[in-house]
């Protein structure tokens, strides 16, 4: 299979402007004749209903959630940025185009990065516009903060709570479209297969979760916007309701998955209590600008309480290994250091999974009121979480799972190999390479779905001649029998174990063999274990009631099918990927100083998955990956 | 700790509930609520039981999903604290816990603990947004904004759409969630062109839904996870009155592009 990035040529400032030229336009008139499906109503699925609506298409968009509100771009909180230069301090696009093919590791494409960096000024005015409550200064301008280890302050906020807001944005003139009709909302519905007619993507097949209903809606092109796969590690900063579904299903019908295995880890979430931890919580990495994470030097002194440790025998690692970054280093590099000394024994809190990231100096030099001022909202979480208070005790904190860099495969144009889906935000591959930089999570999602979508999908509308199609083509007959043959086998199975029991066994394994270090053996371990698994998966299930009603049981079961499939893709590309590089680290592959050692010679590629089939084994293609403008270095934060 | 729930228990909607009794023999109290409802299913899944249905989603007080009336207050004892964020450090041993679906004419329970909050959508439908079509938006930095009026504009936009306003007040009325809106977008020089217009069509579609009016309880205010403040109610009730006197009934919507 070729593929082909369709990617413009000439100067990369001119490639969006000229490729939207010789984009072909869909008659204003002609509009209204074409339906959309969005699957998804976070910040790119939202924001691409919102638009596709406005801009007169008939469009249906689906969510799991009881509302669209709900989408998880709303839990995100440090802000979105955008080389707006509002402080003068040298920001440019070009600039944030380099910061973020760099901070990908050299894994991302060039074009599309540069267009996302230059789309990120207009999804600022577009916000502002719509009321998004931003941080102003008190002349009234729009202010900014430096985020991620960015030498510029570019990014944009709305106190902690960033991503709620430009969601709501987005949820706003989402609901105005249903108002007016142009959005069909069919929220608490998910779903279960992809519809490929002639090998086109014709629409989906969902289930109504209320009343159980398997139905098939067909369309003109499909949209997937459906967020992350960091729910395959089951203790996630992710929402419970996350999934792969949507993604692995078009997969299975022909769409290329592509760089599984680059996943983020986030360094500041509260460790793990106990064996019924449900989710872990993020707390901003803004902390990381005061507090000073440290272990006791001697295992023997993990027991103590933090206060009983004196100064000299505290060891501050990071500021230790990495003088001139200290704390800041980025989140790969801090997550592993947590690690390090975790695995060395030195961890603190239960299980001796947790640092401290201790605010004593910070709070005798500033005062406890200033702290509080900047913090006091994460302050309290802590507090309400761990019952710890900490302004008295350092807080304890481990990396988690937090965001996922691989996704379906897109051109430049977000349209899948599956000529007619299109995939936006985490849900697709294509703007991170294999590590995100913080404020750039928001920033995609929205580029993707107010500013690229709504003008690819009219060049390809304008120049694809589609068939008719019904509920009774028999593609679509056949997609909703599998979806509905699917949920009766789940609800057959009768045997003993939750879906749940499954999920975290599947996260364990996942953590532990391909987490924040990877080597062979335990990749080739989890290869092995994991159809294990998923064989007494499909024959000791246990999910009570019926299919014809509210079943939360029965929802949990299929995306825990999903994921114990996708995981041992996600293990088998970490395992063929024999570099360093972003958030994958190969113990086997790394600098005398510990440091992640990338093989531009033979990896300088996007990995694109395909299924074969059951049972068969996955092929492997590949995209060359050029870099024109930002010459691949090594990363450095010593 | 020990513990025993009363939880209602409805197959649903259209039959009727009771509370079940369920004992907890042991809770540990850095659980989440929703940590020991997770363990209570995964004991009732094992005895071949139909486990509790609930909403929750991320679990970090933000989506607004989760939601219940514990021990007759919504989102349980904790003060600015949503559902999925409370503790079990904030009960002690041996004390008995009732738990119930958020209870309004226009939140019909559809199982057990799970509500249909649709309604909330449909007054952010009818005029709950700026209208700015994608693309047309002037330089952001164009439009001023003096720093508190900005900050009291998040403070209401800060509103996660949970319905514990609802549940909390005597009236089932929704008029802590409708000002809130009104009140962020109406704050805001964005908002101005709209504004009149805004507060009719969302004030007469929360009455169309069927929620209560407002008879100053402040019992809504008292339970709101993210601590809205009722001054936003005031704020809709002028924008209300003022509206009605200077504008004329809006015939036709507009539509957009297309």
């Amino acid at each position: 299979m070729e593929l082909n990035s369709n990617c413009p040529t000439g100067p990369i400032e001119k490639r969006w402007e000229k490729h939207r030229f010789d984009m072909k336009l869909v008659n204003p008139a002609n509009k209204r004749k074409y339906n959309l499906i969005v699957v998804g109503s976070g910040l790119a699925g939202g924001a691409a209903a919102a638009t596709l609506g406005e801009l007169g298409y008939n469009v249906r968009c689906f969510c799991y959630q009881d509302s669209p509100r709900r989408a998880h771009s709303i839990a995100a909180q440090g802000g979105i940025n955008a080389a707006k230069n509002y402080q003068n301090d040298g920001d440019s696009i070009y600039r944030l185009f380099y910061d973020t093919v760099k901070g990908g590791d050299f894994r991302a494409r060039e074009s599309n990065v540069y267009r996302l960096a230059e789309l990120s000024v207009n999804i600022i005015d577009q916000c502002a516009a719509q009321g998004v409550p931003f941080a102003r200064e008190y002349s009234g301008h729009l202010a900014n903060r430096s985020f991620g280890g960015a030498q510029v302050s570019r990014t944009f906020y709305a106190r902690g709570q960033t991503g709620q807001q430009l969601l709501l944005g987005a949820y706003q003139a989402l609901e105005k479209q249903v108002n007016v009709g142009n959005v069909k909302m069919n929220s608490r519905s998910e779903m279960l297969e992809l519809i490929v007619v002639n090998g086109r993507a014709r629409g989906i097949v969902t289930r109504d979760m209320i009343s159980g209903k398997i139905e098939s809606h067909l369309a003109d092109a499909v949209i997937l916007a459906t967020g992350g796969y960091g729910n395959v590690f089951y203790l996630s900063t992710n929402a419970k309701g996350c999934n792969v579904t949507a993604g692995w299903r078009a997969h299975r019908r022909g769409a290329l998955f592509a760089n599984p295995c680059y996943t983020q880890i986030h360094p500041t979430c509260i460790p793990v209590s106990g064996e019924y931890q449900s989710k872990l919580t993020l707390m901003s990495e803004s902390l990381r600008n005061d507090g000073r994470v440290w272990v006791p030097k001697r295992k023997e002194d993990t027991g103590k309480s933090p206060q009983d440790i004196a100064e000299g025998d505290r060891d501050y690692y990071l500021e230790r290994k990495y003088p001139s970054f200290g704390n800041l280093v980025p989140r790969d590099i801090a997550s592993r250091n947590a690690k390090d000394v975790c695995d060395e024994g030195r961890g603190v809190g239960p299980g001796g999974l947790g640092v401290y990231l201790d605010f004593s100096d910070a709070i005798r030099r500033l005062g406890q009121p200033a702290i509080a001022e900047r913090y006091g909202n994460l302050f309290d979480m802590y507090e309400r979480i761990t019952g710890e208070n900490p302004y008295q005790l350092p807080m304890r904190i481990y990396p988690a799972i937090h965001y996922t860099m691989g996704g379906l495969w897109v051109d430049y144009n977000l349209m899948s190999n599956l000529p007619g889906l299109f995939v936006a935000g985490e849900a697709n591959f294509s703007d991170h390479g294999a590590n995100r930089l913080g404020a750039s999570a928001l920033m995609q999602g929205l580029a993707d779905g107010y500013f690229i979508i709504p003008y690819t999908i009219g060049n390809y509308l304008a120049q694809t001649k589609l068939e008719a199609v019904s509920d009774s083509t028999a593609e679509a007959r056949e997609a909703l029998q599998a979806a509905e043959a699917r949920v009766k086998t789940l609800l057959n199975i009768n045997g003993k174990r939750s879906p749940d029991s499954f999920h975290k066994e599947l996260g364990k394994l996942c953590w532990d063999k391909c987490g924040m270090a990877r080597d062979a053996k335990g990749l080739e371990e989890a290869i092995r274990r994991i159809p294990e698994i998923r064989e007494e998966f499909w024959k000791n299930l246990r999910v009570l009631g019926e299919g014809g009603s509210l079943n939360q049981t029965l929802e949990k079961a299929g995306r825990v099918a999903d994921f114990l499939e996708f995981g041992e893709l996600m293990c088998l590309d970490a395992l063929k990927r024999e570099e360093s590089c972003g958030g994958h680290f190969r113990t086997e592959h790394q600098t005398e100083d510990g440091e992640a050692k990338r093989d531009d010679e033979n990896f300088t590629y996007a990995a694109a998955w395909e299924w074969k089939g059951e049972g068969q084994a996955h092929a492997l293609h590949k995209e060359r990956l050029d870099f024109e403008y930002v010459k691949p270095t090594q990363r450095s934060y010593k | 700790m020990r513990l025993k729930l009363h939880i209602w228990r409805q197959a649903s909607g259209s039959k009727n509930g009771d509370f079940v009794e369920y004992n907890m023999p042991d809770v540990s109290e850095d659980m989440s609520f929703l940590e020991m409802l997770d363990v209570l299913n995964e004991k009732l899944i094992s005895d071949g039981k139909d486990p509790v249905a609930f909403d929750h989603d991320c679990r970090e007080g933000i989506c607004g999903m989760c939601g219940m009336v514990i021990n007759g207050r919504p989102h349980g004892p904790r003060v600015a604290t949503t559902t999925c964020q409370l503790h079990m450090r904030s009960f002690k041993d041996g004390d008995e816990i009732w738990i119930e679906p958020w209870r309004a004419q226009s939140f019909p329970v559809l199982k057990d603990l799970v509500v249909d909050r649709t309604s909330f959508d449909r007054i952010i439908q009818a005029g709950g947004y700026i209208s700015v079509r994608t693309g047309s938006a002037p330089e952001a930095n164009n439009l001023l904004i003096p720093k508190p009026d900005a900050d009291t504009a998040f403070d209401a936009a800060a509103c996660i759409g949970c319905g514990a306003c609802v549940a909390a007040c005597p009236n089932a009325s929704a008029m802590l969630f409708t000002s809130a809106k009104v009140s962020h977008l109406g704050h805001l020089p964005q908002g101005q062109a709209e504004r009149s217009r805004r507060v009719r069509s969302m004030v007469a579609r929360m009455d169309a839904e069927g929620f209560g009016g407002c008879t100053n309880h402040r019992e809504c205010e008292a339970a709101c996870p993210k601590q809205i403040s009722i001054f936003h109610i005031a704020r809709l009730n002028r924008d209300l009155i003022k509206a009605q006197l200077t504008t004329q009934e809006e015939k036709a919507v507009s539509e957009g592009a297309g």
